[in-house]
């Protein structure tokens, strides 16, 4: 255990103020939002930020008041005005203080029942909470990124995840500060899961959340990785997260994330990976309940003969909106890629889906598959999505294809007419549906829980 | 047992069943075979309450209820069951599961206790041996990727588990090459007792071989133009339906 704590600054008076009028000429294209870079309050007082990271943050900080957030009108965020919604539903821009009394809150919160001796990485409003955190020092070490050393800083954060490819990537990295380091040395395969339990609430000074996390797994190392955001209380909060991922030769890493909020919570999720020589990596996003989430995801697959894998199951009721945009590109050859998306949408929810995959010229004998195959449940429910792949290499497998539908008629009768009711035929038919994506969760704690609710989700109670 | 009367019934404005009777009564096997497109699938269906029929007139009656009253599972909890023509595959739902749930919710409504996970299995051990299926087939998702007889045989079996009164079997031997025909005619004739009934829909005679019938009815444009015993089926078999058809068009002329 190692005991780093870090005071919030809190507000500090208007030291730094916009460049204005450079604001004032951008914000004619319709592009581009550049009133709530203006609302992120906290943008003032971003410096000194961390040291060793001050080009990195300033960077960011440029690219941002330079670009502004998205619109609709960009194609990237076409389905998805995540800007406007934040604008109008935050009631406050300012970063949430650290959760105070945290310890005694948690008690009463349901978390997947693992057992002893798993890892548990938590953080609090983003920050690293090591006395609520408890892990094998053999086998991982974590460290809040506020304490890492310039060049370990240097050659980590920042270097996976381009914050000029998008806004909030750029607004998280201005922001963020501090986070989780975790390494996982070469040849060690971690036993028990690593849960990074990202408790969150909003304070009376912010509603913003900046979490940012490096995952650096060496040569040869294995390892499972369980990201959860936990709720403290239903108030309107905007989760602003960046994670990247280093995992380097013949390394083995799988990342599980479960996004299951309120109806005020709005979460955009940058997540980078870069996946090198014989090494896997396996994302499995589900998602629940929320406002809205935007999740970006990209595996880079920098060198040959390395696997890729993206899964994420999306379970939308009420005007909750999904956007999940995800990016696979293959750099060399040999490289395999698959995913599988899956969405089920109820009430006035949407979901969007957007897999892009990227095969470059030296990128011969890739197989890459993708599917999303989504359900509509009731007339006002949306789904939008859109596969896109480019292929400059000549000798590759690539499959991709959606589908769009309803519960089938046909087998709800075959299982009713056996004596099963209406309401159970439906969940077994959405659970069957759903479960295709859970059975990719190796993790039996974390695959139990996930079970668990999605069931009760899809009406069930069996 | 069961007790039709004039039944009437169409799907999208279109008229299929023109006023059907027929009194089946507990002990009994009917037959009802008819040519192509002669409604016989609508009224197994009708009967276990498929939603796209609609109803137009007409009654049924199944031990004292009316049938077209009840909801699909409700009759199947009364004792209605219907082996498809086209047995759905459901992936992702483990076949035991899935019959484990549906034996339980049967049993629930007749205020039964629930079986557990041990009675269960047991109850499937012994019905798996009548059947003869195998063991592997019910670990799978239900019916996919299953051959044809494979599907059948497993409607066959979940007639077993779940003990019927009124077993209804659309066109069960379509399909079948003669040993798993065997199988599953067999695996009907023991589930037979004098307090349960039997309606087998087929086009061909040849399962009537091995499942023999009381009572054979002939189907044609909706209705029953013909019933008799089981050698009306022989007769069938020898002079295909033209003659009935001819029968009918001089009785009408």
């Amino acid at each position: 255990m190692i005991g780093l704590k870090r005071s919030y600054r809190g507000p500090q008076p208007d030291e730094h103020s916009y460049p204005s009028t450079n604001l004032q000429i951008m914000s004619i294209t319709k592009k581009k939002d550049f009133q709530l870079v203006k609302q992120f309050e906290s943008l003032r007082d971003f410096h000194p930020g961390i040291a060793g990271l001050e080009n990195l943050q300033n960077n960011a900080f440029t690219f941002l008041v330079g670009n502004g957030f998205p619109t609709t009108k960009e194609e990237e965020y076409k389905y998805t005005g995540i800007t406007k919604r934040i604008s109008e539903s935050m009631p406050d821009f300012r970063k949430s203080a650290q959760i105070s009394g945290l310890a005694q809150k948690t008690k009463t919160v349901d978390l997947p029942s693992w057992p002893e001796g798993t890892n548990i990485i938590v953080t609090n409003n983003g920050y690293f909470e090591s006395e609520l955190s408890s892990y094998d020092e053999n086998d991982i070490s974590i460290l809040p990124i506020s304490k890492l050393d310039p060049p370990t800083l240097a050659s980590s954060i920042g270097t996976i995840e381009k914050s000029e490819k998008d806004a909030f990537s750029a607004l998280n990295t201005t922001l963020f500060e501090d986070g989780l380091m975790v390494q996982i040395p070469a040849g060690k395969r971690v036993e028990s899961p690593i849960y990074l339990i990202h408790y969150i609430q909003p304070g009376n000074d912010g509603h913003c959340v900046f979490p940012r996390v490096f995952v650096n797994a060496d040569k040869n190392a294995e390892a499972s990785i369980i990201e959860m955001d936990v709720f403290l209380d239903e108030k309107p909060v905007f989760i602003n997260s960046v994670s990247e991922f280093r995992v380097h030769q013949n390394a083995h890493i799988k990342h599980y994330k479960l996004q299951d909020g309120h109806k005020s919570a709005i979460t955009v999720s940058n997540t980078s990976t870069d996946v090198h020589r014989d090494a896997t990596f396996t994302s499995v996003v589900l998602s629940l309940e929320a406002d809205m989430i935007r999740n970006n995801l990209s595996l880079n697959l920098v060198d040959g003969s390395c696997e890729g894998n993206m899964y994420g199951l999306f379970l939308l009721n009420g005007r909750t909106h999904v956007d999940n945009h995800t990016n696979v590109a293959h750099t060399q050859a040999h490289a395999v890629s698959n995913e599988l998306y899956k969405g089920i949408m109820n009430d006035h929810s949407r979901g969007v889906f957007n897999g892009k995959i990227f095969v470059y010229k030296e990128a011969q004998k890739t197989n890459a598959f993708q599917q999303n195959s989504n359900l509509l449940l009731s007339e006002n429910a949306t789904i939008n999505t859109k596969p896109q792949l480019e292929i400059w290499a000549d000798d590759v497998k690539c499959s991709h294809g959606c589908t769009t539908g309803q519960l089938d008629d046909e087998a709800l009768f075959y299982i009713r007419s056996r004596g099963i009711g209406k309401e159970a035929a439906r969940t077994l038919l959405l659970y069957a549906f759903a479960g295709e994506v859970l059975d990719y969760i190796e993790e039996e704690a974390f695959k139990k829980y996930c079970e668990k609710i999605v069931n009760e989700r899809l009406g069930g109670n069996h | 047992m069961l007790s039709i009367k004039n039944l009437h019934a169409s799907i999208e404005g279109t008229p299929i069943l023109n006023g059907i009777n027929l009194e089946i009564n507990a002990g009994e096997v009917h037959a009802i075979m008819g040519p192509n497109g002669s409604g016989k699938s609508t009224l197994a269906s009708v009967l276990a309450g498929r939603e796209e029929y609609e109803v137009t007139e007409g009654e049924v009656f199944f031990k004292g209820k009316n049938l077209l009253e009840l909801s699909p599972e409700d009759r199947a909890r009364e004792g209605v069951f219907l082996a498809f023509q086209y047995p759905v595959e459901i992936p992702g739902v483990s076949s035991t599961n899935f019959l484990r749930t549906a034996v339980n919710q049967v049993r629930e409504y007749r205020g039964q206790e629930p079986l557990d996970a041990v009675k269960f299995l047991s109850l499937m051990k012994g019905k798996m041996k009548l059947v003869e299926i195998d063991q592997k087939l019910l670990s799978r998702a239900l019916n996919e990727g299953f051959s044809g007889g494979e599907k059948k045989r497993n409607e066959i079996f979940q007639m077993a588990v779940l003990e019927p009164t009124l077993s209804i079997l659309d066109e069960t031997d379509s399909g079948l090459d003669i040993d798993a025909l065997k199988v599953v005619a067999n695996g009907v004739n023991q589930l037979k007792s004098p307090d349960k009934a039997t309606i087998v829909v087929t086009h061909y005679q040849r399962l009537l071989d091995y499942i023999v019938p009381d009572f054979v009815h002939v189907l044609f444009q909706g209705k029953i133009v013909k019933s008799g015993t089981k050698s009306l089926a022989l007769e069938l078999e020898e002079k295909g339906y033209d003659w009935i058809k001819e029968e009918l068009s001089g009785t009408s002329a």
